[in-house]
């Protein structure tokens, strides 16, 4: 009907690449998805001394695991609105409709999340090892673990978000779901950090990490699509 | 060519609709009408694969929507109650980010911001925008899609009266050039269309043409 079809064979490449960039966007205008679950990291991080003791022996044994849970906390506020805004304004709906593979635009959104809300925990995170006094040849070993981590907890998570987008109190029934599914990360993640702490070898906990993201970041987005898909029916 | 052969929705063990049929072509414009809750929003979204039905068929060009769904979807342009706009965006930055998805519309966003109104607004968050200026946003992509079959769930909701004109006149436009209208409104339509078919649904009448 109009001669005008710029490219009428809709690229997948450009499709990631426009959510991507429409999420930063989001993100520069509304800055809280940034600013939020960095600044509960901090709180919750900076209240431990505070409310348990703040001896320098005692940090340096909770530290790590002080870090780790309340960067779990704040992947946790990260997710629990995930798709909240674009389920309630019809967006996902738009998704559905396009004929992009809905698992490839749910992928780029979970990439752009990760940069906007947990790439900032991470960043901070020396810092606030320093605060708990973590032993320097400790630190790179905790990042690492984040750096691996944070997206396993954040595609699990969205997983849990998508199927509790619709339901009014979808919050609780999602911590329910998610958190036993958060504990194995948890618990090779700082035993990843202890085994680095006494010098020892930790490419054993390090291998389990990388292939639960492994397999999180295949099963994740077609099980968001998936989900995405039976919630708006 | 749209078919829909024998469909049946439920929705909370209520029959919405059984057996339904119809037949849109070139041309033509169907308007649903239909209490609320009789199931007008249910028929758009089955027809369109968001809704799975309990029974029936859709074809469109002769092929079965749900196996060539792809073939489908490129020829659909879809407003519903929720209408994808993200409040935080602008109007241009709404429309350049749909237009990505659908890849066959043109992109002259401005004349089409133009067409609804909103020329001077299109750089400002939609959050600040009235609810008829929202919608009007959503409903510039009419004036930049290039598909055939329009399905619009009450497009006219909180649009003006001679916002209503405008568009009914773009459908004219659409028709004529071949396009297909399938549409749910409590309104009638103040103008004249000649191919319009109306569909009632609602009661306990199967919902026949």
């Amino acid at each position: 009907m109009n001669s005008n079809l710029p490219q009428a064979q809709l690229s997948y490449w450009i499709a990631f690449k426009a959510i991507f960039v429409r999420e930063l966007k989001l993100a520069w205008q509304k800055p809280s998805q940034i600013i939020q679950p960095m600044v509960f990291f901090l709180i919750v991080v900076t209240l431990f001394p505070l409310g348990i003791s703040p001896a320098p022996k005692t940090l340096q044994m909770i530290g790590p695991g002080v870090i780790w849970i309340a960067a779990l906390l704040a992947i946790m506020l990260v997710v629990d609105r995930l798709f909240r805004q674009d389920f309630q304004e019809g967006t996902i709906e738009a998704w559905l409709l396009s004929t992009v593979p809905m698992s490839l635009l749910v992928a780029a959104k979970l990439l752009a999340a990760w940069f906007i809300s947990c790439s900032v925990l991470l960043l901070i995170s020396p810092v606030l090892a320093l605060l708990m006094n973590v032993e320097s040849q400790v630190i790179p070993a905790l990042m690492l673990s984040l750096l691996i981590g944070t997206p396993i907890l954040l595609f699990v998570g969205a997983i849990g978000n998508a199927l509790t987008v619709s339901l009014n109190q979808g919050g609780v029934l999602l911590s329910l779901l998610v958190l036993p599914l958060y504990i194995p990360v948890l618990i090779f993640a700082t035993s990843l950090i202890e085994a680095a702490s006494f010098n020892m070898d930790y490419s054993g906990q390090l291998a389990i990490l990388v292939s639960m993201l492994l397999v999180s970041c295949f099963f994740a987005p077609v099980a968001i699509a998936a989900a995405l898909k039976n919630t708006v029916n | 060519m749209l078919e829909v052969q024998g469909l049946t929705c439920f929705r909370q063990n209520r029959c919405l609709f059984a057996e339904l049929n119809f037949v849109l072509s070139d041309h033509q414009i169907c308007q649903i009408e239909g209490p609320n809750g009789a199931g007008k929003s249910t028929l758009l979204r089955a027809i369109l694969g968001l809704f799975r039905p309990d029974e029936g068929k859709i074809f469109w060009a002769g092929e079965s929507t749900t196996q060539q769904a792809e073939l489908f979807l490129q020829q659909v342009l879809f407003l519903g109650h929720k209408f994808a706009i993200n409040s935080d965006l602008t109007p241009w930055q709404n429309l350049e980010f749909w237009a990505v998805l659908n890849p066959t519309s043109n992109l002259d966003f401005e004349s089409a911001l133009a067409m609804v109104g909103l020329t001077g607004l299109e750089h400002i968050p939609c959050h600040s925008l009235s609810a008829g200026q929202h919608r009007r946003v959503a409903l510039a992509r009419l004036w930049l899609t290039n598909t055939k079959l329009w399905i619009l769930d009450e497009p006219f909701t909180a649009i003006d009266k001679n916002g209503v004109d405008l568009l009914q006149q773009r459908f004219q436009q659409h028709l004529q050039n071949g396009g297909m209208v399938l549409i749910t409104t409590h309104q009638d339509l103040s103008q004249n269309f000649e191919q319009l078919i109306k569909l009632k649904l609602g009661g306990n009448i199967s919902g026949e043409m």
